[in-house]
């Protein structure tokens, strides 16, 4: 129907030449010391790469904005539970275990 | 008389209705229409509440007496076990949204039918299936580990038929999340012209965040239990302490999902509240905007506190400070609902029929147990009061005392829209009574028990407690009796009852303005539009309101 | 669905064809967000396991094969470039070209899985994979706890395997499509099923876009 854009071929395959120059910085990167910074980058580009897919692939740019609601959405209540389960396993160690009365006796 | 207002009376021209348009068991057993899948929900619905009924019984029956003499220890434990995923699984969750948010929200939307018509009936039958493998599991000898299925024990120790049980819950939340995504897209796009968000009907608000989180919070539980399965039949490792697997993990990604379920169980029901009240008090319930947005508010909420679960499980103490405040935030927008329903009573023309007998049961016993779970919500309250009957109390007076209350009173609502019948008032009293007596009798005891340090969970107990258990298992009694009545008195209706008229309680709203009851096949004669806010009791000319897009011409009335 | 009286594809229960098209994409996407949590899980697992284990889970992961893992994210890429190829020929009305590019990806799919299993089978020979075969004694990392390199592999098998799992259901797709398309029943003016497989296409290239660094890339550096 009338709504529906057509992308231009163009764009299509510079998404894709984008997304296997991404593939080759991941791999090259990889091999690089940068301490810490490792795997954010990694996640990073990983990121970028999908955020590219989401949003000429799959036309998200071109959809409705509660489109792009729904997809933010999903990747955020990801953000929830990587986060609430690990600050349970960060603050783990920031205490002895409370005593126990009955049995230190 | 105008055509809409005949077709609400007759059902169309012809007298058909959607109950007697086609006949045949495969009308049913492969239909499109949403109000019969709704219809099919309900009669499956209340098979897998009895089932989950006879389990508690055996439970109370055993706990009458302090010693385990009923029951060996390992069926004790199969029993409650099935009590708690039959009712949680395949009661609970779907209860609401499967049966009136099937049927309703085309209605109330003024559409013709949900968005995807062939997914509701594949939600149906993965339904049916899901509980045929758990119901198959049950009978070749039961489970063991508690409807939570905690590893290690579900993994490794049990000799139950977990696996199998868990393969049954798996395939049955493909339904829920179907379900959800259907509601979703249903409530964005088949809105009924002028009917914009802020129109709509409270359930319908409601029933958008339920399924947000059916959407959002039932995947979780999928790959976790498709996790708990390998590692029980294939020994991946993932939970197994001995190789460095942490069980607390498991419980994190268990509770991320139960949690909200929670919520799933609850919201539906907070939106036929806000339905029966508005009806029953005549009056446009107070403060609209702040209970739809409350609804939101406990959806997106409710997935940040799940580890108020895991106080005492080995998880940090400063996460379980984090847990614990958000736990107490999340309470705030299910008070606001309260007081909203509240100040609708206030000087409203208070009928006492009994669809609002129920709810006036859900407020105070919802409250209770809302309450309740604060006392659990605090850090240091909950290390005496984990796993002990106390919680048991808690969970039962949300979802018995609220949840199920609150499906009673919608099922009666609603029940001349499904069926054209109306039931018994005077049966329905007496259910009510028997009901809401029955169930005080036996959880009030509970807390208790509870507090004085009655483990969950156990077959025996001390002497000293026998009293308040022998008053809880007649309490159960009582209820089990009161469920039964109502499930005899809403049949008999249902077959030979009273012929019920287009809109028994004069409610406002396109299912009971513009449909009949019951309703045509296709739902309305002609798309309604939409002009005025919800609950407009008590306007004047309220016929002339919600109009058809033609004006009805003298031959189309028959 | 289809009924003569109708324009094609349209169900009786939607007002116009636009409603329908719309309540398609965002049904697809409300089902991408519950694939999203559904390996959310998964990933939530991992980034527990690796922040407490992550020398186990480094010597893990150089036991996989770099360059077979990123020829398999090229391959998925490519295989998302003929998908959206394919819905493009789709809007332009196109269809003998529409089948060529589901083919084309179909056979890239196909050719992600042979990969997938050339690498498993190099797993099982090596005794890597998790269940009482497991052995681990690599030389150069025996002061490593095979225990939690054994929780990695298990992370490996069930999320690559929940993966090619969606491939599998994705190329099933692709089949139904192109006979849907021999059948007429779709066109220029009616090709929701096309863009809507698409949308769930490129969604399992994207979990892959995430895993491969993930499971593949720790600790390289070193």
């Amino acid at each position: 129907m009338s709504e529906h854009h057509i992308v231009p071929l163009k764009i299509y395959m510079l998404i894709f030449a984008a997304l296997l120059v991404g593939t080759v910085i991941t791999v090259a990167i990889a091999f690089v010391d940068l301490g810490f910074l490792n795997t954010p980058v990694a996640i990073l580009i990983a990121m970028v790469k999908a955020t590219l897919v989401i949003w000429y692939f799959m036309h998200v740019k071109y959809s409705p904005k509660i489109v792009a609601l729904f997809a933010f959405a999903g990747f955020f209540w990801l953000i929830i539970m990587f986060s609430m389960t690990m600050q349970d396993y960060y603050t783990r160690g920031w205490h002895e275990p409370l005593p126990i009365p009955f049995l230190e006796n | 008389m105008s055509a809409v207002a005949n077709a609400v009376e007759n059902g169309h021209s012809n007298g058909k209705t959607y109950l007697n348009e086609t006949y045949g068991i495969k009308s049913w057993l492969f239909t499109l229409d949403h109000k019969r899948i709704g219809i099919l929900y309900l009669i499956t619905l209340a098979a897998f509440f009895a089932a989950g009924g006879v389990f508690a019984s055996l439970v109370r029956i055993e706990l009458a007496t302090p010693q385990g003499d009923v029951f060996e220890a390992e069926t004790y434990n199969k029993l409650f076990t099935m009590h708690g995923v039959v009712m949680i699984f395949f009661f609970l969750i779907p209860s609401i949204p499967a049966v009136l948010g099937n049927f309703l929200l085309p209605l109330q939307l003024g559409a013709r039918d949900v968005a995807f018509p062939k997914l509701n009936l594949i939600s149906y039958y993965l339904y049916t299936a899901g509980g045929v493998v758990a119901l198959t599991a049950i009978i070749a000898g039961g489970v063991d580990t508690g409807w939570t299925f905690y590893t290690p024990y579900s993994t490794t120790y049990s000799n139950s038929f977990v696996a199998l049980a868990l393969i049954g819950v798996f395939i049955n939340g493909f339904s829920s999340i179907l379900t959800g995504v259907n509601f979703i897209v249903t409530i964005h796009k088949m809105r009924a012209p002028g009917l914009t968000w802020f129109r709509l009907p409270l359930f319908i608000w409601a029933q958008y965040a339920t399924s947000l989180i059916q959407v959002l919070g039932t995947p979780v539980i999928a790959i976790t239990i498709l996790l708990v399965v390998f590692e029980r039949l294939f020994q991946i490792g993932i939970f197994n302490p001995t190789l460095g697997g942490d069980p607390v993990l498991m419980q994190h990604l268990f509770w991320f999902y139960s949690h909200p379920a929670v919520y799933i169980m609850i919201l539906p029901g907070f939106g036929v509240i806000s339905e029966v009240i508005a009806c029953f008090s005549r009056r446009r319930i107070f403060g609209y905007s702040f209970v739809a947005f409350s609804s939101l508010a406990i959806a997106i909420l409710g997935f940040l506190v799940w580890g108020h679960h895991m106080f005492v499980a080995g998880q940090s103490t400063y996460a379980g400070m984090v847990f614990s405040f958000l736990t107490f935030l999340v309470a705030v927008p299910s008070a606001i609902k309260i007081f909203n329903w509240a100040f609708t009573l206030y000087k409203g023309s208070v009928l006492l029929d009994s669809p609002m007998l129920y709810v006036l049961g859900f407020i105070g016993l919802f409250t209770i147990g809302g309450l309740t779970g604060l006392f659990l919500a605090t850090l240091g309250l909950d290390v005496h009061m984990h796993d002990t009957y106390f919680v048991v109390a808690h969970f039962h007076y949300v979802m018995v005392g609220g949840m199920v209350m609150a499906f009673l009173a919608g099922v009666h609502f609603w029940w001349p829209k499904m069926t054209g019948k109306m039931y018994s008032e005077t049966a329905a009293r007496v259910g009510v009574f028997l009901i809401f007596s029955g169930f005080n009798l036996t959880f009030l005891p509970q807390f208790v028990l509870g507090y004085m340090g009655m483990p969950r969970r156990y077959h025996t107990y001390p002497e000293e407690w026998q009293a308040l258990n022998v008053m809880s298992t007649a309490g159960a009694s009582v209820l089990g009796i009161g469920f039964t009545l109502t499930i005899i008195y809403l049949l008999w209706s249902a077959i030979g009852g009273k012929r019920a008229e287009a809109n028994p309680f004069q409610a406002k709203g396109l299912e009971w303005e513009n449909a009949g009851s019951p309703p045509i096949a296709h739902n309305f004669v002609d798309i309604p539009i939409v002009v005025e806010e919800a609950y407009a009791y008590g306007k004047k000319h309220d016929e002339a309101q919600i109009e058809s897009p033609e004006p009805a011409k003298e031959e189309e009335v028959v | 669905m289809s009924d003569a009286a109708h324009s094609l594809g349209r169900a009786h229960h939607f007002e116009t064809a636009e409603q329908q098209y719309e309540s398609a994409t965002l049904g697809m996407w409300a089902f991408i967000v519950q694939e999203i949590l559904f390996f959310g899980g998964l990933f939530g697992a991992y980034v527990v396991y690796r922040n407490l284990y992550i020398d186990a889970f480094s010597a893990a992961s150089h036991q996989l094969d770099i360059s077979l893992g990123a020829f398999n994210t090229g391959i998925l890429i490519g295989s998302s470039l003929t998908m959206a190829l394919a819905v493009r020929c789709a809007q332009k009305g196109e269809k003998n070209t529409i089948i060529g590019w589901l083919v084309a990806t179909i056979i890239l799919g196909f050719g992600f899985l042979g990969v997938k299993y050339v690498e498993y089978s190099h797993k099982w020979h090596d005794n890597l994979v998790p269940g009482s075969s497991f052995v681990w004694e690599k030389p150069g990392y025996l002061d490593v706890a095979g225990g939690q390199v054994k929780i990695f592999f298990s992370l490996y098998f069930v999320m690559t395997g929940m993966h090619a799992l969606h491939m599998v259901i994705g190329v099933g797709i692709m089949l139904w499509l192109i006979a849907k398309i021999r059948r007429n029943e779709i066109n220029e003016h009616y090709f929701t099923p096309i863009e809507i497989s698409g949308l769930y296409w490129h969604f399992v290239d994207i979990v892959w876009i995430f895993l491969f660094p993930l499971l593949y890339l720790i600790g390289r550096h070193t």
